[in-house]
């Protein structure tokens, strides 16, 4: 790098915010928008299906056959079978993620309320807890470490996976590769894979975060 | 319904270099070419770390750093800098991002399985290989199954995306056919590869039925004389 074509530094200088549609911290925003909202859709969906799945065992079977085989379909297929119907549009990237983000979170509920031992189930049975207040109050935090290791894994594959909406021209930071290949250019290929795996890095670490301050008497039983 | 006609009904989609039986032996030799390659170096790796128990934080960290690259960026980054004179510039980040889950659950079902079991096998008079062949492998065997599988996953996938860095392959009915707004060709494209993968998906079920032995999938029920069950 150095004379003729501009250096890495300079590129990104050059195209971080140029007011126009396309800079990189537009498709940063975007990527960010198009990521997030399937892990929280995700989250808010897995829930009460997981729920339902643990009080009514027999729908367990058929709902994570469903989810498993939705988890092995191609990306790019779902998301031109979704064009005929909600366009060129973010939507149409977040649907598929969001079914991707449910398959591994339902059993992470699942598996997560089901770990509840029987005698702290009962213990708050018997101190007069509803069966809502329980939930809240005791079988959702002891599922937390299992239901966050779940998202850890739908937050960073859904970073990454966002970019191949690039082919149908929703793919946020995704934009970058499909630019770089059009005009052979190397400078948008590092910067959009580098800012993806610092995302998917800068997530991790919250959720990381998240479930140490969920979980304070995991630190507590370490300490002693 | 029409593109269905348009797509699958059209004589010359079934002929020639362009059509789809091409296509798919296209897509299913790439697909296996790279999930093979990704298998001969991550199954004796993840066999090795596990049995030996070393190197096993750079199995974790590695795995979880591969999921956040993207597939996209890495096929476009092997072909700005190899050139496309060969499919291998496309084959090569296929196969690196088709290892981790590979290594990761090869590593950890030999390593979970039961140590009393592994003193066991040492006990009866076992070297370390034959623990390794003989008891290791075949406990373990459902977890390095579903590696491979969920590695399938993600290499039929990637196969995909990789048309559009020039690959063949069924992804080039959709890659192709959006640019130049042949929506016939893109649906049934997208039909093919969903087809593909749901075949692939029964494949390895398939697979496991017939490979994992009955004893370690609980098929064969076992009266528990209670000294196995805890």
């Amino acid at each position: 790098m150095g004379d003729g074509p501009p250096s890495l530094w300079e590129w990104i200088a050059r195209n971080w915010d140029t007011g126009r549609a396309g800079s990189i911290k537009d498709l940063l925003g975007d990527h960010l928008l198009m990521s997030l909202v399937p892990v929280v859709a995700g989250l808010a969906l897995a829930l009460p299906l997981g729920l339902a799945c643990i009080r009514w065992r027999l729908l367990y079977q058929p709902t994570s056959a469903l989810f498993n085989v939705l988890y092995a379909l191609p990306s790019l297929p779902l998301f031109m079978m979704l064009i005929s119907a909600t366009g060129l549009s973010p939507v149409t990237v977040i649907i598929p993620l969001t079914f991707y983000a449910m398959a591994v979170l339902i059993p992470a509920v699942v598996d997560g309320i089901g770990a509840v031992p029987d005698h702290v189930r009962q213990s708050a049975v018997a101190m007069g807890f509803t069966p809502l207040r329980r939930l809240v109050r005791v079988e959702l935090p002891i599922a937390a470490p299992v239901v966050i290791a779940g998202l850890r894994v739908v937050a960073v594959s859904s970073i990454s996976l966002v970019s191949v909406g690039a082919l149908i021209g929703q793919g946020g930071l995704g934009m970058l590769f499909t630019r770089a290949y059009q005009n052979p250019f190397l400078p948008p290929v590092v910067v959009g894979i580098g800012l993806i795996v610092l995302l998917a890095l800068v997530a991790d670490g919250l959720l990381v975060l998240a479930q140490r301050l969920l979980t304070p008497w995991e630190r507590a039983r370490r300490a002693t | 319904m029409n593109w269905l006609i348009d797509f699958f009904g059209a004589p010359e989609r079934w002929s020639g270099p362009y059509g789809i039986p091409v296509r798919l032996l296209e897509h299913l030799e790439f697909s296996a070419l790279a999930l093979f390659l990704a298998m001969l170096v991550a199954v004796p790796l993840g066999l090795l770390i596990g049995h030996t128990g070393r190197g096993h934080l750079v199995v974790v960290v590695s795995a979880n750093l591969a999921r956040a690259i993207p597939t996209l960026g890495a096929l476009v980054l092997f072909v700005l800098l190899l050139g496309t004179a060969s499919i291998w510039p496309v084959i090569i980040p296929l196969v690196l991002l088709a290892v981790p889950p590979i290594l990761v659950n090869t590593f950890e079902g030999i390593r979970g399985v039961d140590p009393e079991l592994r003193d066991a096998a040492y006990g009866m008079g076992l070297r370390g290989g034959q623990v390794l062949g003989q008891v290791l492998v075949p406990v373990a065997l459902p977890l390095i199954l579903l590696g491979l599988r969920l590695s399938a996953i993600q290499v039929v996938a990637t196969t995909t995306v990789a048309a559009y860095t020039g690959l063949g392959g069924l992804g080039r009915f959709v890659i192709d056919g959006f640019a130049t707004q042949d929506y016939a060709s893109v649906f049934g494209g997208s039909v093919l590869i969903v087809l593909f993968a749901l075949v692939v998906q029964i494949g390895f079920t398939l697979v496991q039925r017939v490979t994992v032995s009955p004893g370690v999938s609980r098929r064969l029920k076992v009266r528990d004389s209670g000294a196995t069950s805890r």
